[in-house]
């Protein structure tokens, strides 16, 4: 009933941790440039084709932000050949899958067809590589449905608003800045020229990763590969800029307080290192550290504040070195029912604080790597999560070896790494404290406004 | 009683590189099982359930199955929380549970070198659950956060209203609240455990790196020492309302959301797949479904439209959802029950029909992408008990619906006049 959700790159991301041991990829180029990744898994006849763009909503500039995600909706718009609609018609009349999603560093669309049809999706896929042919009445449309979907994923969600904001104010320059879906006022003022222009500077095949796991060999892939896709000259595309955000001097603080809200939540972002901007040798051991601190039921925050302490209900922490400019290391909390929240903000900042002093147990580590490891054995048992972490890595700078070596990266990393990354991360001038809080009514310092300046979360990304 | 093994095999999913096998296992103490073995990777995954959800629960001790699920794995047998949960991270061990309406679930996920040991934990998951106050408090606490999460959430308020509309005066219209949530008591959740989770209610597929020896050995270990039968209170029909009726909360948002739906058919019913392929042409998801062209595609006014059928146990619905700025609510609402009305009115087109088809059949198998998936489909299957040769022969169920089916059908089920709606936000020019 509900069937279109974040749900591809909110998996890929929960398996984060997954080996090209585990995957066994094949991989060759075409002479236009074009990367090709071939994820063999035989177990039932059907291939997941994924092409994956170099351009996200970081590569956006001031008053268009949201255009990369608006381009990805026209993506469907038609081509000189294929009217608008039509692809996706075309896959569902195939017995096929298909949908997009864009990121802050990429641009991804794929089908999920029965290995026969593989052919048939990948000459519609090229064909709107090279050929895209836009009309004004269909991306007028077009535009009022990304409104919607900006508001219902965010204007209507007080969660989703806060976590809006409080990107903005961690990232306080460059793409990362704005959300993925991007601001209000700018959806409601690109032009179809714009869409044309943003098509034409970044869907080249050099800027594109092929991506197919599944129920296919290379060997069989190529030739296809080179047919439809090898046709597409190579043109140049942009450098893409993610330059280390100005030093951040002062803690902020943000908050909503709103008679709409009925549970109070504490989130706190820490502007982080990715494994290619900031101190990039902390890329794996804050991976361990967010495991450790808040990575499920037997966590260190989970044990204190959640079992022992009885503060709050859930802890979490999140951290994802797969990015081209910096990261976001995320802590939450939500207080039990009848705690103020003060008491779970002392107990909470007072965990970060000893761990930042103090660092990990060596009990703490060795289960992290465990349960990591174990996470790429259950990595390879799905067909689509290979080809996820692939495009991810790939469009965020990193390599197929990368990939490969994560195990032995992951094994090798030591306590006194992890507390070093540590002091490095939890220091109060890099972090942005979100707090959701109820409001009697005339109390509300935010409202829902539909023209307000507006949210994705820590993980962006919107689906078609 | 002393059984030999019994298998029966039939085809999940053939092809050129592979066969996929469904295979009936009876263990000896007669516990059945179906198993897809897979051994490319070392790894098993079960996904089992019991038939007996949240309909059970007593009028004012709503979440009373759902708060067992939350506890099942929060201390058992001689480990409490913290070391039951430490034990299954170090085994690398994935074990939730969870209840809806008509069943009480579980999934297990091991890697082969734990096989054992994850097993044990399940039966004395299963058997020997502790329900500590300490624990109880816990998942308590967790379930009244998560109703306050549902009251800023629009989609989750129209969820509950709509529920409560369309099933009214029955187990499925009724939700949670703080006050059902407190007065669960400790005896009630031993209770609910010990008198609704047994072997004749029980349905469990595994799929994996297991061969049916293995596995038969192991469903006595983990099921055998459950109750064989619970006599549970019965369940009344849901009389789902036709009347047409409109209810609107409102919430100070930008966006209102729509829920709206009829009496559907149920999983037995023998004009089910003709009322599957309505339904795909009408709302099913796909972006070229009537609702997607009409609401979105022509004409802008959401991200989506949808539809479903909802068949439960007792009851069924066909429901569908539209959310959309509050000043085109009335039109969206307009334009729906005009396609509502059409589907009965005349044929839908020889391509169209031989469009659907096809896409429902080409993308079954796309739902198979990994073991807990798989399991997780044996498992529909079976509470359906739709045969292990189903998947021989739902091409060819699908395949007889006639566009005459589809009209007939469509005019039995889809009434706008009949429609139950809530809508939650600022809709303007609308009136209870």
């Amino acid at each position: 009933m509900r069937p279109r959700f974040l749900f591809l790159a909110l998996m890929a991301l929960a398996f984060r941790p997954a080996v090209a041991q585990v995957f066994n990829p094949e991989t060759f180029s075409l002479k236009n440039g074009l990367q090709v990744v071939v994820i063999p898994n035989h177990r039932v006849p059907v291939v997941s084709h994924m092409v994956w763009y170099k351009v996200g909503s970081a590569d956006e500039v001031a008053g268009h932000t949201g255009l990369a995600h608006m381009v990805e909706h026209m993506m469907f718009k038609g081509t000189k050949t294929v009217g608008p609609e039509e692809f996706s018609r075309i896959v569902a009349a195939n017995g096929g899958q298909d949908n997009a999603f864009t990121n802050e560093d990429y641009t991804a669309f794929y089908q999920n067809v029965s290995a026969d049809k593989l052919e048939l999706v990948m000459k519609l896929e090229a064909d709107r590589m090279a050929n895209l042919a836009l009309k004004d009445e269909a991306f007028q449309n077009e535009r009022q449905v990304v409104i919607e979907e900006r508001r219902m994923r965010t204007e209507n969600q007080p969660e989703a608003l806060l976590q809006e904001q409080m990107r903005a104010a961690l990232f306080l320059d460059g793409g990362y800045h704005h959300p993925v879906i991007g601001w209000h006022q700018d959806i409601d003022s690109y032009k179809l020229q714009d869409i044309v222009d943003f098509h034409k500077r970044w869907y080249a095949p050099n800027n594109a990763i092929l991506v197919v796991s599944g129920d296919i060999t290379a060997a069989k892939l190529k030739p296809l590969a080179e047919k439809y896709y090898g046709a597409i000259p190579a043109r140049p595309t942009p450098v893409r800029a993610r330059p280390l955000d100005p030093t951040p001097v002062a803690q902020r603080t943000l908050e909503i307080r709103d008679e709409d809200v009925h549970q109070p939540s504490w989130t706190r972002y820490y502007l982080a290192p990715s494994y290619h901007v900031g101190e990039t040798q902390d890329g794996d051991p804050l991976q361990l550290l967010a495991e450790i601190i808040g990575g499920g039921p037997i966590s260190r925050l989970y044990k204190s504040l959640v079992v022992d302490q009885k503060l709050a209900a859930s802890v979490s922490a999140e951290y994802d070195p797969d990015s081209l400019g910096q990261s976001i290391f995320a802590v939450a909390t939500t207080p039990n029912p009848g705690i103020e929240m003060n008491a779970l903000a002392a107990a909470i900042t007072a965990q970060l604080k000893d761990i930042a002093e103090h660092g990990v147990t060596d009990a703490e580590l060795s289960r992290a790597k465990n349960k990591l490891r174990a996470e790429t054995v259950y990595a390879r048992d799905s067909y689509h999560t290979g080809a996820m972490v692939f495009g991810q890595v790939l469009t965020t700078g990193g390599k197929i070896e990368d990939v490969e070596a994560w195990p032995q990266k992951i094994a090798a990393v030591t306590k006194e790494q992890i507390d070093a990354a540590a002091k490095r991360l939890l220091r109060d001038e890099k972090s942005v404290t979100g707090l959701l809080l109820p409001a009697k009514p005339g109390e509300a310092t935010v409202v829902s406004d539909p023209n307000a300046e507006g949210a994705q979360g820590l993980i962006g990304g919107n689906v078609r | 009683m002393k059984k030999a093994l019994f298998v029966t095999a039939a085809l999940l999913c053939g092809t050129h590189a592979s066969a996929l096998t469904i295979e009936k296992v009876v263990s000896p103490s007669g516990i059945e099982a179906w198993l897809v073995e897979d051994h490319k990777n070392p790894i098993i995954a079960a996904d089992f359930s019991f038939a007996a959800g949240a309909a059970t629960d007593p009028a004012g001790k709503e979440g009373l199955a759902s708060m067992v699920a939350g506890l099942l794995d929060e201390g058992a047998g001689d480990l409490d929380a913290q070391a039951f949960q430490s034990r299954l991270e170090d085994l690398a061990v994935g074990m939730t549970f969870s209840a809806d309406a008509d069943n009480f679930s579980g999934r297990l996920k091991t890697l082969t070198d734990n096989r054992d040991a994850a097993f044990d934990l399940l039966r004395l998951a299963l058997t020997k659950a502790r329900f500590d106050a300490d624990a109880v408090a816990r998942v308590r606490g967790q379930m009244q956060v998560g109703l306050q999460q549902e009251e800023q959430d629009p989609q989750a308020i129209a969820g509950r209203a709509f529920a409560a509309a369309i099933f009214p005066d029955h187990p499925y219209g009724r939700a949670n609240t703080e006050a059902s949530l407190k007065a669960i008591s400790d005896a009630d959740l031993k209770g609910w455990a010990g008198g609704h989770l047994s072997r004749d209610r029980l349905v469990v597929s595994v799929v994996g790196d297991i061969t049916p020896q293995q596995l038969g050995a192991l469903l006595d270990g983990t099921f055998a020492g459950m109750p064989a039968k619970a006599e549970l209170a019965p369940i009344a029909e849901a009389q789902v309302p036709a009347k047409g009726s409109l209810k609107i909360i409102h919430r100070p948002i930008p966006q209102s959301v729509v829920e709206f739906g009829e009496p559907g058919i149920k999983r037995d019913d023998p004009d089910w797949y003709t009322a599957y392929v309505m339904n795909y042409i009408l709302g099913g998801g796909s972006f070229s479904s009537h609702l997607m062209t009409e609401v979105r595609v022509k004409r802008g006014l959401a991200y989506g439209a949808y539809t479903g059928l909802e068949p439960y146990r007792h009851g069924a619905v066909v429901a569908g959802d539209v959310a959309t700025r509050n000043d085109k609510v009335a039109e969206s609402l307009k334009v729906v029950k005009e396609e509502l009305a059409k589907m009965g009115k005349a044929d839908v087109s020889v391509p169209e029909l031989a469009a659907a088809k096809t896409y429902l059949n080409g993308a079954f198998p796309l739902q198979m992408d990994s073991t807990t998936a798989i399991a997780a489909l044996l498992s529909v299957v079976q509470r359906d008990h739709l045969g292990i040769d189903y998947f021989d022969r739902r091409a060819g169920l699908i395949g007889k619906v006639t566009a005459a089916d589809v009209r007939r059908v469509s005019g039995k089920l889809l009434d706008p006049d009949k429609l139950t709606v809530v809508i939650v936000g600022d809709p303007k020019g609308m009136a209870e």
